[in-house]
């Protein structure tokens, strides 16, 4: 069948083969020892943490689910889980276009305190400024000489003197401001604190807010806003109030998340519902602002769709677990494979390791490039994939055997059952990675991890079976070990199971 | 002789051959009668869902010595609505399941815990499962599986025949239908892990379908023009040739996601390793059995309804060898008859081996 320059060529294809594959291992070896890549990044559920997925509900008809919406509540949502401090936590939309959650991640302990920041929908609100002083704990005696204007009680007076705006837990935000209380606040970057009145406009009742850019007062930035009918008669009220008291008393406190955002102050009466805040706005700071003064807190309702705590100590037990089964299965498939295909079964340990090898630096690597995290269900895709892979070498093996059972030499099935066999594994590999990308993209959380390294590994068994196996193969089945049939070898006549004598290749329902 | 792997050579020559396409009537009957009973147990039983699909929290502590009276009684004292579920995993786990609750609920539920058992809020594993989002998941789990039977259809329609894909569609289906139904038989928890578990089925229950079809159709490819054997029987023989792989694949896919199910039930006691490997133990039985005795009979079933291959089921018949093309297909069990029988002359060199 082989006429010698096939066999020159094969020898070299597979000798190339090989290169390439050493090629791409070593540049993903070189990429994670550039990335500094040392540990695969675990997953909340290996590693505990708490992770809340939030499903977005129009509020009412006004704000529909747009894309832009989703982006925009990602946006805000990130600004306040950062605002916790917590390394590597994660606000991510997952899914496509409308019909997306928001999932965020929180590690280590410290996670619980994100479901109470996140959850609430917080509110915008007008609050008029009764004191204002810089946001560090005063000395007892100190604050009751700053006693602010009469109607505050003696217990808010205390408060506002003993909270110390730089303690990043008071900048959380509570969100939880009742409207028509008088309250104490820290600004958002900590540097005041403030007595506010009760809430005398609401964030509902702006209809319109944009950042806007004056030319004649050189560079400065401001941001215009627009009431609605009750709000222009809220905001007329307050501000004809306030404009003629002292200062800070004349400033409107805008307040997101029950923290001060802003605390204008208030140069005259605006009954006509368009107002201007100026200040020395950057572009970045106004646009924010707007924003703020738009939305309100956020651009959608959310309902709480899942909420997962894990603690260390489980998430530790639910990895090694991971790695026990993966080890375990792993393990049973060597042993089998010896078992059932002797020298043959070699090929595949062998292979399966190689496998193994490159889908861990592909851990490493897509960790740092595109945040991958390896959560239970990924592993459990791993695992799960051992099988798949598995199988295309079965696929090829038996398929070489059946070669051999025509009556060809090894050398020539080794060539023929592979053009037979590579369809096949192409066909069930494309079947898979089918099956692991729309499962990808239908799904939320931790079947996303489990379709991606599910697909992942049957990329890496294509590569494998392609450059690893088959060349491997090729090699071997002129090492005659192999080509003679020794007993060992899992392609002696009588694991084949074909007759010594025949050497006809007869099978007519083939033909 | 028979040893597995002899088998496997008599398989691939047809020497010895189970003749599956042939008694396809019966392997219908039986999974219809499966089919049946999942219908039945579904509409009677209903699955037994997780909170992840009714909503609902649940609270694991972690402390040595603690019972599950304590723990009933520490959250009954909280006063929330609905019905409680305490469960005891392994030696020093308590599970406890409650209805939908607000934030404050939890927490009160959780302070109670960490009171009664004396041990940090944070070494207890909570989730908290909003009531309508076992719709949305629900959605993307039923979008999940027709988007993947319609893309898999194209897909094979394409790379096969269109009749391989529906034949292949069938024994997903049937899958399907025979997994959730043994889910609702037995009771088995159905959580979002048990759904993964079910869609990886399909996947790997088509792979499987697609190995076996990849022989059909390269035996298959010129049966009419050569009129010896009709369609079902060369189906017959892809189907025993690649047997020995099904069964290898089988095993070797269930090593390990037994040794998941062995460790997730074992070790963990329940959860995302224990559901997810339990869906695939048993839609992985089914998968291999429907890869071999549905879907290719089906696609027989299919197949011999065309004319050309009815004609050449007549041409067959009329040659008068179907004593031969039945003997392919039944004849070694009695290899003592064998001689006395007109047989094919591709048997001759085989029984010189035999002896």
């Amino acid at each position: 069948m082989s006429t010698p320059t096939k066999t020159v060529k094969g020898s070299a294809r597979s000798g190339r083969s090989l290169v390439i594959l050493a090629v791409i291992l070593l540049s993903l070896i070189v990429t994670a020892f550039i990335q500094g890549a040392s540990s695969v990044r675990l997953g909340l559920d290996l590693r505990g943490g708490t992770s809340v997925t939030l499903q977005p509900r129009a509020s009412n008809d006004a704000n529909k689910i747009t894309s832009e919406a989703i982006d925009q509540a990602v946006n805000i949502i990130r600004q306040r889980v950062d605002s916790i401090g917590v390394a590597e936590s994660e606000v991510t939309a997952q899914g496509s276009g409308t019909n997306r959650q928001i999932v965020i991640s929180v590690p280590g302990d410290s996670g619980r305190r994100v479901v109470d920041l996140v959850g609430q929908t917080a509110e915008l609100r007008f609050r008029q400024v009764l004191a204002e002083s810089a946001g560090i704990a005063s000395v007892p005696d100190t604050a009751t000489a700053a006693t602010p204007s009469a109607g505050v009680s003696g217990d808010i007076n205390s408060r506002y003197a003993a909270l110390d705006c730089t303690i990043p837990a008071n900048r959380e935000g509570t969100g939880a401001d009742t409207p028509a209380e008088t309250i104490v606040a820290c600004s958002r970057e900590g540097g005041a604190k403030y007595i506010l009145g009760p809430a005398e406009v609401l964030g509902q009742q702006v209809s319109e807010a944009s950042a806007g850019f004056d030319p004649q007062s050189g560079v400065s930035w401001f941001v215009s806003l627009t009431f609605d009918g009750e709000g222009t008669k809220a905001f007329g009220a307050i501000t004809n109030r306030v404009t003629s008291l002292q200062s800070p008393q004349n400033q409107v406190a805008i307040v997101l998340d029950g923290l001060v955002v802003s605390a204008p102050r208030i140069n005259e009466a605006i009954p006509s519902g368009n107002a201007q805040i100026t200040g020395s706005f950057t572009q970045a700071d106004a646009q924010d602002l707007a924003n703020v003064l738009k939305y309100g807190a956020l651009p959608l309702a959310f309902d709480r769709g899942e909420v997962q705590q894990v603690s260390p100590t489980l998430g530790a037990e639910q990895l090694s677990a991971g790695l026990l089964a993966g080890i375990l299965g792993l393990g049973l498939v060597v042993l089998y494979s010896l078992f059932y295909y002797r020298g043959l079964g070699l090929v595949s340990v062998s292979s399966l390791l190689v496998a193994a090898g490159m889908v861990y630096l592909l851990f490493l690597v897509l960790g740092k490039t595109i945040g991958f995290t390896l959560t239970l269900a990924g592993i459990a895709g791993a695992i799960v994939a051992i099988g798949i892979t598995a199988d295309s070498f079965i696929v090829y093996f038996e398929r070489i055997r059946d070669e051999m059972r025509e009556g060809r030499s090894l050398r020539s099935a080794a060539e023929t059952g592979w053009v037979k066999a590579r369809h096949t594994i192409v066909v069930a590999d494309m079947v898979s990675l089918i099956a692991a990308a729309l499962l990808y993209f239908f799904a939320v959380g931790g079947v996303r991890g489990f379709a991606f390294t599910l697909g992942l590994t049957t990329i890496v068994d294509l590569i494998i079976v392609f450059f690893f196996t088959k060349p491997l193969v090729s090699i071997l089945s002129r090492v005659n070990f192999f080509a003679s049939g020794h007993k060992l070898s899992g392609l002696s006549p009588t694991s084949v199971g074909m007759n010594k004598t025949k050497t006809i290749p007869a099978a007519p329902l083939e033909a | 002789m028979f040893k597995l792997s002899g088998l496997g050579g008599r398989l691939y020559s047809g020497e010895t051959s189970f003749n599956i396409v042939g008694n396809r009537r019966r392997w219908y009957s039986i999974s219809a009668v499966f089919i049946l009973i999942s219908i039945g147990a579904l509409f009677i039983q209903g699955l037994h869902l997780g909170i992840e699909f009714k909503g609902g929290s649940s609270y694991t502590v972690n402390k040595a010595g603690i019972s599950v009276e304590q723990a009933r009684a520490s959250v009954s004292d909280v006063g929330i609505p609905g019905e409680i579920i305490v469960q005891k995993i392994g030696n020093d786990k308590i599970r406890i399941e409650t209805g939908a609750l607000t934030s404050e609920q939890s927490t009160a539920v959780e302070t109670a815990l960490t009171q009664t058992f004396g041990v940090a809020i944070e070494s207890i594993d909570t989730q908290i499962i909003g009531p309508s989002w076992g719709k949305e998941i629900t959605k993307k789990a039923l979008y999940g599986l027709f988007a993947f039977l319609i893309v898999i259809m194209i897909f094979l329609a394409m790379t096969f025949e269109p009749k391989m894909a529906i034949a292949a569609i069938v024994a997903v289906v049937h899958d399907v239908f025979i997994t959730v139904g043994i889910y609702a038989l037995v009771g088995f928890d159905v959580t979002p892990s048990t759904v993964i578990g079910f869609l990886t089925i399909l996947g790997y229950s088509l792979y499987d379908t697609v190995v076996v079809f990849d022989k059909v159709r390269e035996n298959t490819k010129s049966v009419a023009a050569v009129g010896k054997v009709t369609y079902s029987q060369a189906a017959n023989l892809a189907v025993n040739q690649t047997i020995v792989r099904s069964a290898n694949t089988s095993l070797i896919a269930l090593l390990p996601v037994g040794s998941i199910l062995f460790v997730g039930a074992g070790l963990l006691g329940a959860g995302t390793l224990k559901d997810l490997s339990l869906a695939l133990f048993i839609g992985l039985a089914i998968g291999t059995y429907s890869s071999i005795f549905i879907a290719p009979p089906f696609l027989a079933s299919l197949r011999e309804k065309e004319p050309a291959m009815q004609a050449l089921a007549k041409r067959v018949a009329a040659r008068g060898n179907a004593p031969l093309v039945d003997a392919e297909i039944k004849s070694s069990a009695r290899p003592s008859i064998a001689p006395s029988t007109p047989r094919g002359p591709r048997n001759q060199p085989k029984r010189k081996g035999r002896k």
